[in-house]
């Protein structure tokens, strides 16, 4: 890709996208999977608020096969979210900005398509799953009517096999009486329950890719892996790509083939999630690990959390996003900020000085 | 729901009674009285008169009768014009009233929703800008000063209309433009607020995620959750312009009953002023419950039992 690709640079110069780019060529991950349907490079989107520009998600690149699920994670605020938005090209606009990059969806690249174009992939080929699934439905319309729209819309069915279709994808997610139901509004299903809608209306045109944002992070412990268990399976029964955006090491875990870990905005460290739990390269990712609840740990203890705060993403400094909170950081990590490179295999790859084959963490 | 509409509808007749309880103590003690003029009346013929018209009784026995009355649909006499009866005035200028509220309401319905939405949906962009300014001028010019430029421009210099009276729908237009105007910009900054608010709104987010077209997103979406709170200020809306407005029935010579509400007032003219009080109050009411079943009808999440 060149520079001169890049749709709309805002507050780089030129010199430093050119920059950055030639530099990612050489250190993109492989192409781990021959038969991609998404390959997000250099991806970045910014928001343009008066206290300055934000920059949520700041040079990303990653892909995604074919039926694969992969994991995106991190903590709030992030740019889990807007990754996944600006590949449906959903960001608000304005503030948000897609401002460099590349995403290319099954052969078609997305940043380069008109509005119309970008709205008939959203709902056909790229399905959401949000978070909140009570304030994620429209409260006066009912689930039959909102589970149908997609279908009507891009696949042209008539109404009675329309119809058909939504009471299909009910019983498929697990709503009892389907066809009963389609004329109760949200409010009168539970939490678990609207979340089974919001995967059917995910689900309704068959898309090739879902993005799962936060699917479980509202529901109770039980109902998340009832949940979980469930896109899994469709997923599979429907051979649909899946980008599991968590916070949640474990939903990770359970979920993925692999994982990016998303740190202020950059992705520092992608792995199998084998790799991952055995051998992470960025200490980010330990602080993720060892804050996840074990079975062996002593009840009425506190749970181990990273200090400190992410920073704040307007302007960031060129250091590493994370030293602040490092216990391991040096001085070269306060003033350049690391690359992502390979680290054992060809499908781990980590953004750390300390970890890096001459760093001081073996 | 029906047991709950008509359980709604007998609540007003507590409420007329509290308020109609306030304004009849209120009114008898606020000094002077309906007798009095420039020309002092000497104390004997006052007398009188407060004897003929049973205004020498204590307030309670007045209270009771002036409620006995009421209650059997005589709304007793007028002090100020002597040879009327108030349920006369009230059955000459009534429909008038309530005929320029309604054309007023519709028309602020019909300008001030799409002109809110409109300015939503450009937002901070010329169609926000212009709506907004509009709202603006509406709310800040008071209704006197809209009627006399309405008359000046379009019945003086165009000659399109009449500058008054109340004989055929040309001698409608101006009063009910004139009456419109502050309504008008209060539901444009309404409706616009709202929208605004929906629009940021997770399920709106899925609209777009669906591949809506943009028109679905709008008219499905945002519009039916955006007007839920407009509902609420159509009821008074109504209530105020139903009721009649002394400035516009002056300005344009229209013989409704708005203008008895402000002069039964100054000229303590206590049983008409008792009469439009009740009006009012059983406007505002009556029109709560109509919002409130319109509530059910737009938001099915409420269902009254």
């Amino acid at each position: 890709m060149s520079a001169a690709e890049v749709p709309t640079v805002i507050e780089l110069s030129p010199e430093d996208v050119r920059r950055e780019q030639l530099e990612r060529t050489e250190v993109r991950p492989a192409g781990q999977k021959a038969d991609v349907l998404l390959k997000v490079s250099g991806l970045s989107t910014h928001f343009f608020t008066p206290d300055g520009v934000i920059q949520a998600v700041d040079d990303v690149s990653f892909e995604l096969g074919y039926g694969e699920t992969l994991g995106l994670v991190g903590e709030s605020g992030c740019g889990k979210s807007v990754t996944a938005l600006s590949i449906a090209r959903l960001v608000p606009d304005p503030p948000g900005q897609i401002v460099a990059g590349e995403i290319v969806f099954d052969g078609i690249d997305v940043l380069k398509l008109s509005q119309e174009d970008v709205r008939k992939l959203r709902g056909s080929e790229i399905g959401f799953i949000f978070q909140d699934p009570l304030t994620s439905l429209n409260p006066t319309l009912t689930i039959g009517y909102q589970i149908g729209e997609a279908i009507r819309e891009h696949m042209g069915l008539s109404q009675k096999a329309a119809r058909e279709r939504v009471v299909d994808l009910l019983s498929k997610v697990g709503i009892p009486r389907a066809a009963d139901r389609l004329n109760d509004y949200p409010f009168q299903f539970s939490g678990g329950m609207r979340q089974r809608v919001m995967i059917a209306i995910a689900l309704s045109c068959d898309p090739k890719l879902i993005l799962a944002d936060e699917p479980t992070t509202a529901l109770d412990v039980t109902i998340q892996a009832q949940i979980l268990e469930l896109i899994a399976k469709l997923a599979d029964e429907f051979h649909t790509a899946v980008l599991m955006i968590t916070h949640d090491l474990g939903i990770a875990a359970g979920m993925c083939d692999r994982v990016n870990v998303m740190y202020a905005g950059r992705i520092v460290e992608t792995a199998t999630i084998d790799e991952l739990f055995d051998d992470p390269r960025m200490p980010y990712a330990w602080g993720l690990l060892d804050s996840l609840p074990r079975i062996d740990d002593v009840k009425g203890e506190r749970l181990r959390t990273i200090e400190g705060l992410p920073p704040l993403l307007i302007k960031p400094p060129d250091a590493c996003r994370f030293h602040p909170r490092c216990i391991y950081e040096r001085e070269i990590c306060r003033e350049d900020e690391p690359e992502l490179t390979r680290r054992g295999s060809d499908s781990h790859y980590a953004r750390c000085w300390a970890t890096e084959p001459d760093g001081w963490i073996p | 729901m029906i047991t709950y509409i008509a359980r709604r509808i007998l609540w007003i007749i507590p409420v007329l009674f509290v308020v109609s309880v306030i304004t009849f103590v209120l009114m008898h003690a606020v000094p002077g009285g309906p007798w009095d003029q420039e020309k002092r009346l000497p104390a004997s013929v006052v007398a009188r008169l407060n004897q003929e018209y049973g205004l020498d009784q204590p307030l309670y026995a007045q209270y009771i009768n002036w409620a006995t009355d009421f209650v059997t649909g005589d709304l007793g006499p007028s002090y100020r014009f002597q040879d009327r009866r108030v349920n006369d005035i009230v059955a000459d200028g009534l429909m008038t009233t309530v005929q320029l509220g309604v054309m007023a309401f519709i028309l602020s319905v019909v300008v001030g929703i799409p002109l809110g939405i409109l300015a939503a949906l450009g937002h901070n962009r010329w169609p926000d800008y212009l709506s907004t300014s509009l709202s603006i001028v509406g709310i800040a010019t008071p209704s006197f000063v809209l009627g006399i430029l309405l008359i000046i421009v379009f019945a003086v210099n165009l000659g399109w209309f009449p500058t008054g009276g109340w004989k055929g729908p040309e001698t409608w237009v101006l009063p009910t433009v004139a009456l419109a105007g502050f309504p008008i910009a209060v539901i444009a900054r309404y409706t616009r607020a709202s929208m605004l608010e929906v629009t940021r709104k997770d399920y709106i987010r899925t609209a777009q995620s669906k591949g809506l077209q943009r028109s679905a997103v709008v008219n499905r979406h945002m519009i039916r959750n955006a007007l839920i709170p407009v509902v609420t200020i159509l009821g008074p809306t109504l209530a105020f312009l139903v009721t009649g407005s002394f400035i516009i029935e002056r300005i344009f010579n229209i013989p409704g009953v708005g203008q008895f509400y402000l002069n039964s007032i100054t000229t303590r003219d206590y049983s008409l002023l008792m009469a439009m009080t009740m009006m009012y109050a059983f406007a505002v009411a009556f029109l709560n419950v109509v919002v409130d079943v319109l509530y059910a009808y737009i938001d099915p999440r409420i269902r009254y039992s």
